[in-house]
């Protein structure tokens, strides 16, 4: 099957469950769907020629500069938050004990997430992307809605979109031809982006993971640490440090001297986080990434750190919607604990901070989105939500007492994944 | 479509604003802090600058006359509400008990705002009103409020005891909230406009205070004042199911811009601190993570995202009444992420700074205690997150207490 007509099913798939939600039926808003996942345009048409090596690379467009602050999605944008959502609720929080016990998402429930079409977001339409503007607010907004089903099964799925993120935004034409186009089939392989090395004091901006030139090409070594299913990727995107700083390299895990062990952590457990070993493996030079470009690394760092506040958001919010229900029901002393200060206080304080991350997260985006800075306003997104998602987890563990600390609610896990943020880098992108 | 930029047409009126807090308040700053009680007549010239500014769609001072809820209109709007709140951040970056006694801006205004009818909003218009709703015995509980208004012909008698009214030695006009039958709660409570000099109203005595020393902090006392039968705002008739409207609106529209005093007192802080760390060579660097720079810089980062987050919460708040969307949850969140923020950067920034941030040679003390006020005005960090739960949780004031 051609990569053209994969990709106009992908995008028909979605727009299927898309059309399925209410505010589609209103008049107009399907063509207006249509020209935003690029369904039937003409530019998906010649899709597969466009393919070939020695093509300049395919990039999405980038969003206009906005005038006024605004907090109002797109329609699009709303029809594809509420298509996700729903998918969340009914498919993959149901699912979230199982994978976090089994250290994988089971499959009928990929497969669910996989027709919402995530994986094509951030991919040009000649890629078989799905949707015609570049943006990382779209992306925050698809990624919180999933992790408000689960944060671990959120993290296992969202994975690959990274890879195929990295590539379409940096990457040139012979690179995107050559790994991109299994993504957009029926069998998608699984992509990676490994940052993170296992020591304290990491540093992503300056790995322990060397890349020394060897011949024409480089020679890998070091470690890296919970790379998402690491074990089942087939390639991934490593930071490594040449002599002029740090880089990004395309690597096929099934090369020499990659060595790959499971490598299970206190959340995050559907994404089989693994332990990857680069024992002297040979890339050819057309393995660096944007030639090494230190900004090139900089922005996937900070893309990377909006994505987990993403994650973080919707979890928070999982971890909101849960406890209040319970504490109004919840009696103590003859009344519902919420009618208590003590109680309802934290409550309120919940929901402020998680509010102020998630307008953290969203400058960060909008502002990726528009082509400005955005360094600086991630890291202040990461730097809030480090403490503040593990602070919203553990509340939410307290408001339950004993009863959060079993597992038969889910904030137990969700303490457990929250302290993800801030402790890792990289894995995702936005 | 989501942004979440300040829009450039608003950026040039918040400069304006930004000059005058630079240029006329910072310089005398120190003084007016040692000098409490004094007038500083240096801002009398101010007031036409602002009413200038005020044609461009802001009013600044804690009284915000032009801040209210806008009628729904086709289309995102950035209007009046967040004008007014980017030259406050500004104007609190200079100084907030200055900002505090800037003529014709008091809280007083906001109220007349919100509540009046036009014969009244001409009558009162060019005045600086403050306003009176604190009493000895009735603080964050203004449904307890004792003074009394009673009709006698063709006006209204008020008496009662008025404590912790901004700006209520200097302001011309006076709102007092009074209850025209104690036996009948919040609805009987009722806002009236006293002028300054009608007999039966004094000037009791001017607070000392921790901080916003600039600004005159006054008890009042009413004995037997009479005052017209038209300076009633709003409806005279006691409608128990419409409650508390005229308090509540006012405090609507207000919570949002005293978060942005706080956002720009923060600011202050947090710039002037990584000033003075900056001469020290410390320097923060957002890329790395926190656990690798020195405690100071790491400090700073975590300090900057509160501060973020709290701009953005009072933003989204001003935002939203520009869109006439209902916007109490968000305007309690606010403030109270905005109050708490910057109490904690304030004395944060006063410890990064060492001895020297602790003295007098920098102002950094002397924010560190104004910040305090701005977690207590306009409801307390409490009175905000009894707001929050109550809505969230929906409960009303007798279950959630």
């Amino acid at each position: 099957m051609s990569s053209a007509s994969t990709a106009r099913r992908l995008g028909l798939k979605a727009l299927r469950r898309l059309s399925a939600s209410q505010p589609f039926q209103r008049a107009g808003a399907k063509r207006r769907l249509e020209r935003f996942l690029y369904v039937a345009s003409k530019e998906s048409v010649g899709v597969a020629s466009r393919l070939a090596t020695g093509r300049p690379p395919a990039r999405q467009r980038q969003a206009a500069t906005q005038e006024l602050f605004d907090l109002t999605p797109t329609e699009e944008q709303q029809l594809l938050q509420g298509a996700v959502r729903e998918v969340a609720e009914r498919v993959v929080r149901p699912a979230a004990k199982e994978a976090d016990e089994g250290l994988a998402v089971p499959e009928a429930v990929r497969a669910q997430i996989a027709e919402l079409g995530l994986v094509s977001l951030g991919l040009p339409a000649e890629l078989g992307g799905a949707v015609a503007e570049r943006s990382s607010v779209t992306a925050v907004l698809a990624y919180e809605a999933l992790a408000w089903g689960d944060l671990g099964i959120a993290a296992a799925e969202l994975g690959s979109a990274a890879f195929c993120t990295a590539l379409s935004l940096w990457g040139d034409g012979d690179q995107q031809a050559a790994y991109l186009p299994p993504f957009a089939t029926e069998q998608p392989p699984v992509g990676a982006v490994a940052l993170a090395e296992n020591r304290p004091l990491d540093n992503p901006f300056w790995p322990r993971t060397r890349a020394r030139r060897w011949g024409e090409g480089w020679l890998l070594e070091g470690e890296k640490g919970l790379v998402i299913r690491g074990a089942e990727a087939a390639v991934a995107l490593i930071s490594a440090r040449t002599e002029r700083g740090p880089a990004l390299f395309i690597v096929e895990l099934g090369s020499r001297g990659v060595g790959v062990e499971p490598q299970p952590a206190m959340g995050l457990r559907p994404a089989a986080t693994a332990r990857l070993r680069l024992d002297r493996v040979a890339v050819p030079a057309e393995a660096l990434l944007a030639g090494g470009d230190p900004k090139v690394f900089a922005e996937a760092v900070a893309r990377s750190r909006l994505a987990w506040v993403a994650l973080a958001v919707g979890c928070c919010q999982a971890v909101l919607d849960y406890v209040i229900p319970y504490v109004k029901e919840r009696k103590a002393f003859g009344e519902p604990i919420a009618n208590r200060q003590a109680v309802a206080f934290m409550v309120a304080n919940i929901a402020i901070e998680l509010e102020g991350m998630r307008l953290l997260c969203l400058r960060g985006a909008s502002r990726a989105d528009q082509g400005m800075e955005f360094v600086r306003e991630a890291a202040l997104a990461r730097a809030f939500a480090a403490r503040r998602a593990s602070a919203i987890g553990s509340d939410g563990v307290q408001l339950l007492g004993g009863h959060g600390y079993v597992k038969e609610h889910p904030v137990e896990r969700w303490y457990r994944d929250l302290r993800a943020i801030g402790a890792v880098e990289g894995g995702l992108l936005v | 479509m989501i942004n979440l930029e300040v829009p450039k047409k608003l950026r040039a009126l918040a400069q304006q604003a930004h000059d005058v807090a630079a240029e006329y308040f910072r310089p005398i700053s120190r003084r007016y802090d040692r000098e409490e009680h004094k007038r500083p007549t240096e801002l009398d010239p101010l007031a036409a600058v602002m009413e200038g500014m005020a044609a461009s769609g802001a009013t600044f001072g804690a009284g915000a006359g032009a801040a209210r809820k806008e009628r729904t209109r086709e289309g995102n709007r950035n209007g009046a509400n967040m004008a007014t709140l980017l030259g406050l951040i500004e104007l609190a970056w200079g100084d907030v008990g200055l900002l505090l006694s800037l003529p014709r801006q008091g809280l007083g205004n906001a109220a007349i705002a919100a509540v009046a009818n036009e014969e009244q909003r001409t009558r009162f218009a060019g005045r600086w009103a403050a306003m009176a709703i604190t009493e000895p015995e009735a603080g964050s509980d203004s449904a307890a409020i004792k003074t009394t208004a009673r009709l006698e012909g063709d006006h209204w008698v008020l008496n009662g005891e008025k404590i912790y009214v901004t700006a209520g030695e200097r302001a011309d006009l006076v709102v007092v909230w009074a209850t025209l039958d104690p036996s009948k709660g919040r609805a009987a409570i009722k806002p009236f406009v006293v002028e300054k000099g009608t007999p039966g109203l004094t000037v009791e005595r001017l607070e000392e205070k921790l901080g916003i020393r600039a600004s005159d902090t006054a008890a009042l006392r009413l004995d037997n004042c009479r005052i017209p039968k038209e300076n009633l705002l709003g409806s005279p008739e006691i409608e128990v199911e419409k409650g508390f409207g005229g308090v509540k609106e006012t405090f609507d529209n207000t919570r949002p811009l005293v978060a942005g005093m706080a956002v720009g007192l923060a600011r202050a802080c947090l710039e002037e601190t990584r000033r003075v760390l900056g001469e020290e060579g410390v320097s923060d660097d957002p890329q790395l993570p926190p656990a690798l720079q020195t405690g100071a810089a790491a400090r700073l980062l975590e300090l900057e995202a509160d501060y973020e987050a709290a701009r953005l919460l009072a933003l989204q708040a001003a935002w939203m009444a520009d869109n006439g969307k209902p916007n109490s949850l968000q305007a309690s969140m606010a403030k109270a992420k905005a109050g708490r923020s910057c109490v904690e950067i304030a004395l944060a920034c006063v410890e990064l700074c060492g001895a020297l941030g602790y003295s007098e040679e920098l102002l950094l003390e002397k924010w560190a205690r104004d910040a305090k006020i701005l977690d207590i005005f306009e409801g307390t960090q409490q009175i905000q997150l009894l707001i929050v739960a109550r809505q969230l949780l929906g409960k009303g004031s007798k279950e959630l207490r």
